[in-house]
């Protein structure tokens, strides 16, 4: 009797300490977006001042804009590419099939100090070079396996009877595909292209090898300011982040649960 | 509407003949049912004829046109899948509108032709429901409202009715049979319960390993089957093997069994005969005797089972166990361990080439 409850006592402590030390950080930051110091000093004054000198700070405005742009486009770009890769890899049976799929997982695993050195030295090489473009690229190569891996495992719960029962009532392949098989996997193809953003949007090392000094996106900005002088501004932007990155993975575990669902 | 003709047709997988030179013909307008064991090739053979598989080699013909390199979608048949398959993002009436909708037929068309769908299968009201808030007979129906919206030219039936339960499944062969006979849709229904098959068919086709056995009405194969697997899978059957006498043949303890039935053999060929169990009488004594039954034979009962209206006796003789089913209709019964006379007719005995 005393036992479980001393185990169940430390397992509640458990639980506090892990989400004080997930939370805890952010909540401080978050409030001290809003503090008069920008030395951390209290008590706490509430100002937005910081907010509304974010606003004036240009550079960390476009490389705000910048992130967005390529997170969206590779998003857009991964979700299609890969739901069709998924598609292909559900429905057909060919060569090196198998070798292909076993391909999906190294990019997720490979370290992505190394995926972007390899990617700089290599663009360099072909003439791509570096920049916003060389960014979006290696963005998209980054994501795309997660998106596949994310759409194929949906598939597996996928019924083909379906697409039989689809083409004996006289549909064509695009209209089983639009029609029955699409919005089957549809929950996969969402959480997917939530990954893909998250992968994109907060990618440093990848886009801090392939970025310009003009021309950089969000994460490297930061980086690129706390070296020359730490101002509350970064906490102001980072607040702003973090409320839409916690949004958007709310939407994932919603969309997630929904694809357990029968 | 149109008939099915399969010629010839041959499918392989690998090494394994899943079909193997099946030739027949289905009328039009008829109900036939396709029995076997599994991996007899039932469900390949449908398949071809829906056109999700093309056959190796042979001919299919639907009304006369030959569709065996025609793909599914384009052969205008109506099929109902083993599980149902209703697309689980669409209500009930989009279900049955998907045909429709996808051949581009105007939106008053199809909500009158789905209207119409859903009321043959007594499922009017349900239109606006999920697939998954239906009981698996709805969904039986929905499938089968599906199919046939479209008016096909053929019904392809996979087991639809493996996955209901016992009284469902009875309720649903009457209810498919008054809808088939209602719109007079040639339909073909593949299925291994033989009680399925001998209910609801005009005709059926056994078939094994790949193989066409027998085919025929259901009466003419449960009374006069052509083999020993046609006899023991489509009813019971009491199988003696001995020689043939010309009209017969003679057990290896000499004892003559009389048939007038079945193939003509030569005498002293290896030759069956098969008896059903509802065929013999059983008695106690030999005295009494009807003057048809000339077959007779003595055993000792080792095994009652009582079912209510009828009981099966288990009867030992000379090292074969035979099965009599006697309805019920007096209160004596044999006990196990009793001595008894077998006697049925030559009419109920059929005689069969060895295989």
């Amino acid at each position: 009797m005393a036992t479980t409850r001393v185990l169940e006592w430390l397992g509640r402590l458990y639980i506090w300490l892990l989400l004080a030390f997930l939370y805890l950080p952010i909540i401080i930051m978050a409030l001290m977006s809003f503090n008069v110091s920008p030395f951390y000093q209290l008590p706490f004054e509430w100002t937005t001042e910081w907010y509304a000198s974010l606003w004036q700070n240009d550079q960390l405005i476009a490389a705000t804009w910048n992130s967005v742009e390529i997170a969206v486009i590779t998003t857009i770009v991964c979700t299609v590419l890969g739901s069709a890769a998924s598609l292909a890899l559900y429905r057909y049976e060919f060569r090196g099939k198998k070798f292909l799929q076993a391909l999906l997982f190294p990019p997720i695993a490979i370290p992505w100090l190394i995926t972007g050195t390899a990617m700089l030295i290599f663009f360099f090489g072909v003439g791509i070079g570096r920049g916003l473009h060389a960014i979006l690229l290696g963005h998209v190569a980054l994501a795309l396996p997660y998106v596949i891996v994310v759409v194929s495992a949906r598939l597996q719960t996928f019924a083909p009877e379906l697409e039989e029962a689809a083409r004996s009532l006289g549909a064509n392949q695009w209209q089983v595909t639009w029609r029955v098989t699409l919005p089957w996997i549809m929950p996969g193809v969402i959480a997917g292209g939530l990954f893909a953003f998250a992968v994109s949007f907060d990618q440093f090392v990848v886009s801090y090898f392939l970025a310009t000094p003009g021309q950089t996106t969000l994460p490297v900005e930061i980086y690129a300011a706390i070296r020359k002088g730490f101002t509350p501004e970064i906490n102001a932007v980072s607040t702003i982040i973090i409320v839409v990155s916690m949004a958007l993975m709310l939407l994932t575990a919603r969309f997630f649960k929904f694809g357990g669902e029968k | 509407m149109a008939g099915v003709q399969v010629s010839n047709v041959s499918r392989s997988f690998g090494a394994h003949k899943a079909l193997d030179d099946v030739s027949i013909d289905f009328a039009d307008g008829g109900f036939y049912a396709l029995l076997g064991p599994s991996g007899s090739g039932k469900t390949t053979l449908l398949r071809q004829i829906a056109g999700f598989d093309f056959p190796d080699s042979g001919r299919i013909a639907i009304g006369g046109e030959s569709v065996e390199r025609v793909p599914v979608e384009k052969r205008r048949i109506g099929m109902v899948f083993q599980n149902y398959a209703l697309f689980p993002n669409m209500s009930v009436a989009d279900n049955v509108a998907f045909g429709l909708s996808v051949r581009g037929e105007a939106k008053a068309v199809i909500a009158a032709e789905v209207q119409a769908a859903l009321d043959l299968v007594q499922l009017g009201k349900l239109g606006g429901r999920r697939p998954h808030q239906l009981s698996g007979g709805q969904r039986q129906r929905v499938a089968l409202a599906r199919a046939i919206v479209t008016k096909p030219r053929v019904l392809l039936l996979d087991e639809p009715l493996g996955a209901l339960d016992k009284a469902l499944r009875v309720d649903m062969q009457i209810e498919l049979k008054r809808i088939q006979r209602e719109i007079g849709i040639t339909t073909i229904f593949v299925t291994h319960d033989q009680e399925e098959a001998l209910t609801m068919s005009d005709r059926i086709g056994i078939l094994r390993d790949g193989r066409l056995v027998q085919e025929g009405p259901p009466e003419e194969i449960y009374d006069r089957p052509k083999s020993e697997f046609a006899a023991t899978f489509l009813g019971d059957a009491n199988i003696f093997r001995g020689d043939s006498t010309g009209n017969g043949i003679r057990l290896a303890d000499g004892t003559a069994i009389a048939a007038g039935a079945g193939a003509t053999l030569a005498a002293g060929a290896k030759a069956s005969c098969a008896v059903r169990p509802e065929r013999i009488r059983i008695a106690t004594d030999a005295g009494v005797s009807n003057a048809t039954d000339t077959n007779v034979l003595k055993g000792q009962v080792s095994k009652r089972i009582f079912a209510g209206n009828n009981s099966t006796y288990f009867v030992d003789r000379a090292g074969q166990t035979l099965k009599v089913i006697v309805q019920n209709t007096g209160i004596e019964r044999l006990s196990e361990g009793q001595d008894v006379v077998l006697r049925w007719s030559p009419e109920s005995t059929v005689l069969i080439a060895a295989s």
